[in-house]
């Protein structure tokens, strides 16, 4: 919402209020000042001129040569304008100025011929967004040389306003006025609206009818007849160009005006093109056709409200009028309406439509049904006051039900115990008397503007927001104790954090949703997924039920930039449907990594992570079905008879789906799963008293026999005083024969109670090659 | 034989202050002292002696021997001493070579600031509560006071699954399913993802972070609200730092406020950071709407609450001085290296 600065003046006294204070103590009483511009602080340099001669361009069939007449001088300016004509007023824009923008203007030649400046168009001019197709062609009467941002009204300093949606009533220059007079303590004032109309009655030129009352609250309309369309006045035309609109004739720029200073969206039909000189408000029907304001043909739908004539639809209420009943240039008779209609069906009708209009915006927020009657009024003032025609006498009111004013109980006690404050009763009454709420016996009547009032807590909000959030105290809470803190599953999520940036690995965090094409290139089922029905993309769509295209893009990003290695994980979210509204979400540790890195150093993170968690016993063992991992190097990793994840080099062909010509390994381990069979449990062990004894062992055995199968078995030879058992190389070659290898351990021999005597060592490591012998034909090399 | 001894006394001094090491030293020690030595020649020597010459030169030879023994002990300690330090110098390194590092991972900036936040919190007695990020329309808008058709509702552009599941546009549905579940007192935050359809550019994402707090008790007022959040943005960003809440609205308080702290890099008097403004926005809050208590079947007749809610990027942001919002989800190691903390 943009304010006009001046235009304040109509209802209250401004002196003395700087720029800047009035935007601080605004945006602190709740009115969000953006920003104050000046909008002819951007030009410099630009005049009014009016062409005296235009000359066809010797080198060019599109440029014409104009001499224009800027007041001072007389300058020559090459123009590619189609509109430019003779005799035309039009804004210069000369050597050494400055347009909206920073744009500069400076003397240069067009195909040779020198031009001395430019003509512009309202969108050079930054008065018009869109791009205009000539030159802005201004008044004949417009003083020649006169700075362009007097003529065209800009010398005006803006506030730009911030309005919430709750709060329709401030998108009015009214609204405004009303919380910048209540703001500063100031008298505020409406002023009276002359009476208009002759002796003849509204009600013989037209009829209103609301067909449901649900779909509009209340209509006004009023007739005018003998209307003389032609621009309306200057002062008219500055105050809607200031605020952001664009004049186009005297009827049209009182319907925005009102807009503007009433927050009142207001339509204007050609009565004579209103078939039946009749007005139904009705359902649209799915289907019907209207043509819009903006010459578009729109297909209405049933959850519109359509304004009809006795014959077809001549707009849609709210949102935009037809183009059928249009005022142009030829009206005569002009019928005004200012209706307010169901905020609800504007909103979705304007949806269906795709047209956001400034009327529907409003409409959509719940409009003040007493405002229609005034908005009129007024309207048909300002067209009488400028001699745009003879006002009929009497008004057409159609108003159902009349809005009755909120009343809430005054409770000035339970507002300061609910703003921790201490403010006077008096005070408040004050307060809330500025913003138009009058306090009466022990009841708060809310004005009709303010439908965002329904209790207490809206009332403490008014009191506070005039007091001064800035001077409300600042305590600590009261009361009772609260112990607060993370919980098991916080502190686990804390403890593989630190695990896995101990072990070297970056956090990185990635979207939730991914392409569908990812689960083809991870190997991922997609036939049961949450999909998202409005995504941004396709590349978007779809919430991940894995972490294995997000951890593998992560390591490309990082591939294609050329690190040489790169170590991540992500404690990601999964997003599983299962047959219930919501899906089920799991967390996924997940780890990825490539570089002088393999299968192990990826297991030994794993461990680390394992072990931090108190989980223990966790095996790994191959897994050869998971398409997503190279079969000979996956891992399905399992504890306590869980399966926990897996963990592997990426399968060579994924890798390739995703560019990346290197060795990957990832790991997925499923949080919850984890969180089952974690515990910070720890019990302290006594420290060893006596010495402890190791033996080396060389075995060799058949190649294809895993260290987890040898392991077993050493554990299995029950013993109390085996301590540890630690791998400590393998080896493949001559030595030990074709399909064969050899496993090296060192054994840990210790008993709480007293020294071992070799005898018990060696006793019980021929127990343990023994068994070797007879499990996996292990022979001591 | 006297003077032999003195003569003795005074040359091994001699030889002995000139010993240059521990093997001269001991050469010293044999050629006085040795079996073969010219004391112990001496010494044998005294048998030749008169009664009463006997005692005087014993004596004598006694306290020469007695002064090389200390002699060759005190030099063998200087000299000791000497090698010592000779080979540490010998041992010398420069110590501006670089250091073998352990490469140490990091957390992602982000958990390291909501952890910053949450330790705040958990000080003032809060839990962290977490909830799901596809989420019921209902308990995201509905329970909130933002009905269907609620023109609040295009201010959050909604990624929607159907009509009644959505992505959650914030976290404040947790707050719901925890006001539905526990009785007051409650004193939460919430941190967690949120989506909006919202087109990346470097302050916009898709995806983001929010942490939200909310507070119901009897007798909680908005000064309170004011006290907690002073609190934090202190710990936050400095005991320097103020506070500034402007009136806003929010559909779920009322009254609604918007805060802004006092600029942490130029203190308010106006930098590039704040814009010229002095002030960051950082936080949206208020007291929770007597409907959404009631929607949650807690009585605002009995109790009041307050709500806050920040974003989680855009406090990193500040704190790290990062200008671009996406540097978060792409995950290049030569960004997330820069935080080791």
């Amino acid at each position: 919402m943009n304010l006009p600065l001046s235009w304040l003046k109509d209802y209250m006294n401004t002196d003395g209020i700087s720029e800047q204070e009035y935007a601080d103590r605004l945006t602190m009483s709740g009115s969000i000042v953006e920003g104050i511009k000046n909008l002819g602080a951007e030009f410099k340099n630009v005049v009014v001129g009016r062409i005296t001669k235009i000359e066809k361009h010797p080198d060019a069939d599109k440029l014409v040569v104009c001499q224009v007449d800027v007041g001072d001088e007389e300058i020559q300016i090459v123009t590619g304008a189609p509109n430019v004509f003779e005799g035309a007023v039009v804004p210069v824009a000369k050597h050494k100025s400055t347009l909206p923008g920073g744009v500069k203007i400076t003397k240069g030649k067009l195909r040779g011929v020198v031009s001395y400046g430019m003509m512009c168009s309202t969108d050079e001019l930054g008065i018009s967004k869109e791009r205009a197709t000539g030159i802005l062609i201004l008044p004949d009467d417009t003083p020649i040389g006169e700075d362009i941002t007097h003529t065209l009204g800009l010398d005006e300093s803006v506030a730009e306003f911030e309005i919430t949606s709750n709060r329709p009533d401030c998108m009015s220059i009214i609204g405004l006025a009303r919380e910048t007079a209540a703001t500063f303590a100031r008298d505020f004032k409406i002023p009276e609206i002359k009476p208009t109309g002759n002796d003849e009655d509204v009600n013989d030129y037209a009829a209103v009818e609301i067909a449901d009352s649900k779909l509009c609250s209340r209509f006004t309309a009023r007739a005018v007849k003998n209307v003389r369309i032609g621009p309306s006045p200057k002062w008219m035309q500055n105050r809607l160009t200031a605020a952001g609109l664009r004049a186009i004739n005297n009827v049209v720029d009182i319907t925005n005006y009102i807009m503007l200073e009433y927050g009142q969206p207001m339509h204007a039909y050609d009565l004579d093109h209103v078939e039946g000189r009749k007005i139904i408000v009705r359902n649209a029907g799915d289907g019907e056709m209207l043509e819009t304001l903006d010459d578009k043909p729109r297909e209405l739908k049933s959850c519109m409200i359509a304004i009809s004539d006795e014959k077809r639809a001549i707009g849609v209420a709210g949102v935009m009028g037809g183009a059928n009943s249009e005022v142009t240039d030829g009206t005569t008779t002009v019928l005004f309406e200012s209706a307010c209609f169901n905020p609800v069906l504007v909103r979705r009708g304007a949806k269906a439509l795709g047209m956001r209009t400034d009327a529907s915006a409003l409409f959509e927020k719940g409009l003040d049904s007493e405002n229609c009657l005034p908005a009129i009024n007024r309207a048909c003032e300002l067209l009488q006051d400028m001699g745009g025609g003879e006002v009929i006498g009497g008004v057409i009111d159609v108003y159902p039900v009349k809005k009755q004013n909120t009343v809430l109980p005054f409770e000035p006690e339970k507002i300061n115990k609910f703003l921790g404050t201490d403010i006077p009763e008096s005070d408040m009454i004050e307060y809330l008397g500025r913003l138009e709420f009058e306090v009466k016996d022990g009841s708060v009547i809310v004005p009709t503007f303010r439908g965002d009032i329904e209790s207490m807590a809206d009332i403490a909000e008014e009191v506070a927001r005039l007091y001064g959030y800035d001077n409300l105290p600042v305590t600590m809470m009261q009361g009772r104790v609260v112990v607060g803190g993370k919980t098991f599953k916080q502190k686990a999520v804390d403890s593989i954090r630190n695990t896995l940036t101990a072990c070297g690995l970056y956090e990185a965090m990635t979207y939730s949703f991914i392409d569908p094409k990812e689960f083809k290139q991870t190997r991922v089922p997609m036939d049961n997924v949450v999909k998202i029905s409005n995504p941004l993309g396709e590349e978007n769509s779809v919430m991940r039920t894995s972490m294995l295209s997000s951890i593998i893009k992560t390591l490309k990003v990082n591939y294609n930039r050329r690190a040489s290695s790169a170590k991540i994980f992500e404690i990601g979210m999964t997003y599983n449907p299962i047959g219930e509204t919501l899906p089920d979400e799991r967390q996924v540790v997940a780890l990825g990594m490539y570089g002088k890195v393999d299968f192990f150093d990826l297991k030994g993170i794993v461990q680390n992570l394992l072990n931090r968690l108190g989980i223990s016993g966790a095996a790994f063992e191959t897994e050869k079905e998971n398409p997503s991992y190279h079969p000979g190097r996956c891992a399905k990793i399992t504890a306590g008879g869980k399966t926990i994840g897996c963990m592997g080099q990426i399968h060579p062909a994924v890798a390739d789906s995703f560019k990346i010509d290197t060795e990957i390994y990832a790991a997925e381990l499923d949080l919850n799963t984890m969180l089952e069979l974690a515990t910070f449990d720890r019990t302290y062990k006594p420290l060893p008293k006596f010495p402890a004894s190791s033996r080396d062992i060389a075995l060799v055995v058949e190649k294809d026999i895993s260290v987890g199968e040898i392991e077993k078995i050493i554990n299995s030879v029950s013993s109390d005083i085996l301590e540890k058992v630690k791998l400590f190389d393998v080896y493949e070659g001559e030595q030990v024969g074709e399909n064969k290898k050899s496993v090296a351990y060192s054994l840990t021999y210790r008993a709480a109670d007293r020294t071992l005597t070799d005898d018990e060592v060696s006793g019980m490591t021929d127990r343990i090659l023994a068994a070797l012998k007879d499990g996996v034909n292990a022979e001591l090399r | 034989m006297k003077d032999r001894l003195n003569t003795i006394k005074s040359n091994a001094e001699t030889e002995l202050n000139s010993a240059a090491d521990l093997k001269a030293l001991e050469s010293l020690r044999v050629k006085y002292l040795g079996k073969k030595g010219e004391l112990t020649a001496v010494m044998k020597g005294m048998g030749g002696l008169s009664k009463e010459e006997r005692p005087v030169i014993g004596q004598l030879a006694n306290t020469v021997r007695g002064f090389i023994e200390s002699a060759l002990e005190e030099k063998k300690k200087a000299l000791t001493e000497k090698a010592k330090e000779l080979k540490l110098m010998a041992e010398t390194i420069d110590v501006a070579l670089p250091g073998r590092m352990t490469e140490m991972g990091a957390k992602h900036p982000l958990n390291t600031v909501l952890d910053d936040l949450q330790d705040i919190f958990i000080g003032m007695g809060f839990s962290i509560v977490e909830g799901p990020e596809v989420e019921l329309d209902y308990y995201n808008f509905e329970a909130l006071n933002l009905p269907p058709d609620h023109p609040a509702r295009d201010t959050q552009d909604t990624f929607y699954i159907n009509d009644n599941v959505l992505l959650r546009t914030q976290t404040s549905p947790v707050q719901v399913r925890v006001m539905e579940k526990q009785k007051p007192p409650i004193r939460i935050i919430s941190p967690g993802r949120v989506y909006r359809s919202d087109t990346v550019d470097a302050t916009h994402s898709p995806v983001f972070h929010q942490v939200e707090g909310l507070v119901i008790d009897k007798g909680i007022t908005m000064a309170d609200l004011k006290g907690t959040l002073e609190v934090f943005a202190k710990k936050l960003y400095g005991d320097d730092t103020r506070l500034r809440f402007r009136p806003h609205h929010f559909p779920f308080t009322e009254p609604s406020a918007e805060v802004d702290i006092s600029c942490f890099n130029c203190k308010g008097e106006g930098c590039n950071i704040c814009k010229g403004e002095g002030w960051i926005e950082i936080l949206g809050c208020g007291m929770v709407h007597p409907k959404v208590l009631r929607n949650c079947g807690i009585d605002p007749e009995v109790y009041s609450g307050f709500a806050f809610g920040m974003g989680l990027e855009r406090v990193t942001m500040f704190r790290y001085g990062i200008k671009d919002l996406r540097l978060f989800y792409e995950n290049d190691l030569q960004f997330l290296k820069q935080f080791k903390i």
